[in-house]
């Protein structure tokens, strides 16, 4: 490197630094790849919301879909809800994960806001929250035919997160189900 | 009196706040296991508020998480099971002291190597430095030959 190239280093170095800082400003910690990433849903034996017949990881495979943890305790539930349901009427099969609420709590929301799940996993204490690595809800993974966990978001799904992450996700595996 | 009331009022309220402000507390058989649970609780992170460990946590996961881990140490896991559980789960995100290897080899590496590509820079800089002192010190014939003619021509000055 010439001398006066070696001039510019502290220049470059700064642009490095800067760039770096940059990205930093707009990456979301919170943000963190789920621990099951291309693993199997942990196995569970959990009583359905409603009805005292007991739930195993059986019941939520065979196609492409969402397994959404909720609770009527948590605000940003409330907010992602209608969207949910917008998302169901379209026909993308969501399961529920009712996370540490109360099942009368439960049903009394699904009577009152309508109900977009197929069917719903009551985890009164949690245990399949703690397989799973919640952390809080709201929280929603992309499951494939065969169980296996290929995505998660935390945090509120609405229009935009499902149109630019998951629907791009959900048609990818729906693809690779149909042409085996 | 009344005086004296409302300052006994105000002590209550304080220490009622105060006792609220406590998190749960565990019974443990041996006290081995509670100094084990101590430490694993300073060291397991909370995975909801990021710069806090679940001892320090009031969130409701680092509340779940304490109480599974005083029932993985009644058990009778070891530490190394414990980590592998949590870690499973919550990646390794949740050990404020990550395993070596990995994902997280360039964590523990990279300090070293800064330093060492820092002790080069810093050896190369004196390096170059001194080269350029040695050469700037020492003078060639020619210049020799001008610095005795401007001293000679001084002295004729004067």
């Amino acid at each position: 490197m010439g001398p006066r190239l070696k001039l510019f280093l502290p220049l470059f170095l700064f642009a490095l630094l800067a760039i770096l800082l940059f990205r930093g400003l707009f990456l979301d910690p919170s943000e963190m790849p789920s621990a099951l990433i291309d693993r199997p849903l942990p196995a569970f034996d959990l009583p359905a919301l409603g009805d005292d017949r007991l739930l195993t990881r059986a019941d939520l495979t065979g196609e492409v879909a969402l397994l959404n943890v909720w609770a009527t305790w948590c605000v940003s539930c409330r907010v992602e809800h209608p969207y949910l349901k917008q998302l169901a009427d379209t026909g993308i099969p969501i399961y529920g994960l009712n996370y540490k609420d109360s099942d009368a709590a439960a049903q009394q929301w699904l009577a009152d806001l309508g109900n977009p799940y197929r069917l719903n996993i009551a985890d009164r204490e949690g245990t399949l929250g703690v397989d799973l690595g919640v952390y809080g809800a709201p929280e929603t993974y992309l499951l494939d035919a065969s169980g296996v966990v290929r995505y998660r978001h935390v945090g509120v799904v609405d229009e935009g997160v499902w149109r630019t992450v998951l629907e791009p996700l959900y048609l990818e595996l729906k693809q690779g189900e149909s042409t085996p | 009196m009344t005086v004296l009331r409302h300052l006994l009022l105000s002590v209550f309220l304080l220490l009622a706040s105060h006792a609220q402000a406590l998190i749960e507390t565990y019974d443990f058989s041996s006290p081995e296991l509670e100094a084990r649970y101590q430490q694993l609780s300073e060291e397991l992170r909370c995975p909801k508020c990021q710069n806090q460990n679940i001892a320090d946590s009031n969130a409701p996961i680092a509340q779940d998480l304490r109480k599974l881990l005083h029932q993985q140490l009644e058990a009778g896991a070891s530490d190394a099971e414990i980590l592998d559980f949590m870690v499973a789960r919550y990646g390794e995100f949740v050990r404020y002291r990550p395993s070596f290897g990995g994902t997280t080899l360039w964590l523990w590496l990279a300090p070293v190597l800064l330093l060492i590509a820092a002790i080069g820079v810093v050896a190369a800089a004196l390096r170059s430095r001194s080269a350029a002192n040695r050469e700037s010190t020492a003078l060639s014939a020619e210049e020799q030959a001008r610095l005795q003619r401007l001293l000679d021509k001084t002295e004729q000055d004067t």
